[in-house]
């Protein structure tokens, strides 16, 4: 028997997009920070929906006040290259963080304030995490305009659904 | 690589959809590139975009980041993406001629 001629050719699958990603930033460090960023808004260049859900130290990126004193740690992180000792000396981070700044200047990575603002300007979506707002006694008024809300864990599902979701 | 031909012209594409030859440019090549890109009509704010993006090209050799463009375009970020939705980056670099941005910003 001959099946070769029942096989249908196959069907030219149209390349997968994603569509939607719904990003956590938990970390509370210049390093911890950015590539959430970074990614939100490259989401957000090529098209894709995005939202950012910052949680525990994370939300110092849309403090008004620390958004932009966050420093780079320069202990405990063997990427450094930096053994610990040295690390905690006094001036380490914030060296280090101004190392780190001057070269994202360089490729055109903005300050933390100018990039939440670019982010949300772009269509971008920022929330802020209800546990952590509660454990730190925040309100509404400690956090950038962008910020559209603070929001459950349950509403971060719920408006994460039919996405990705990416933790950092 | 691919050729097109736009108004009698032979444009040569990369496999991406990016012109390859910037020199072969002209406002009605971009009307056209604007058309299957669902952009419709280019306006004035359009072309602040893409002289912008042309220039910086002509100069560096590669386009601007978002960040340079809505500087030193004096078009805002919401207006940019509101001339160019789904992607302006990539949009705009196809509609002015230019190749591909490089840069993650």
């Amino acid at each position: 028997m001959n099946t070769s001629t029942l096989e249908a050719p196959a069907p030219t699958k149209e390349k997968e997009r994603i569509k939607k990603v719904s990003i956590i930033i938990s970390k509370g460090s210049l390093e911890g920070v950015y590539p959430g960023l970074i990614m939100a808004n490259g989401a957000r260049m090529e098209g894709i929906e995005a939202n950012l859900f910052f949680t525990f130290f994370g939300l110092e990126a849309v403090i008004q006040k620390k958004m932009n004193k966050l420093k780079v740690a320069t202990v405990g992180n063997p990427a450094m290259h930096m053994p610990s000792l040295i690390g905690i000396l006094p001036g380490m981070s914030a060296f280090a963080t101004s190392m780190m700044k001057k070269e994202m200047e360089k490729i055109d990575i903005p300050p933390v304030d100018e990039f939440i603002e670019m982010i949300s300007d772009a269509g971008g979506h920022l929330y802020g995490c209800k546990a952590t707002v509660d454990m730190f006694h925040l309100t509404k008024k400690d956090f950038c305009p962008q910020v559209d809300s603070i929001i459950t864990v349950g509403d971060f599902y719920e408006m994460a659904a039919g996405g990705e979701i990416i933790f950092t | 690589m691919t050729t097109k031909t736009i108004n009698d012209q032979t444009i040569d594409f990369d496999d991406e959809g990016f012109m390859t030859d910037y020199t072969q440019w002209s406002t009605e090549i971009a009307a056209a590139l604007a058309e299957e890109e669902g952009i419709g009509t280019l306006t004035d704010r359009h072309f602040a975009v893409i002289d912008f993006m042309r220039k910086e090209f002509e100069e560096k050799g590669s386009g601007p980041s978002i960040r340079r463009l809505t500087k030193e375009s004096g078009v805002p970020t919401k207006e940019l993406y509101q001339l160019f939705p789904g992607g302006p980056a990539k949009k705009a670099a196809r509609i002015a001629g230019i190749k591909k941005p490089q840069g993650c910003i």
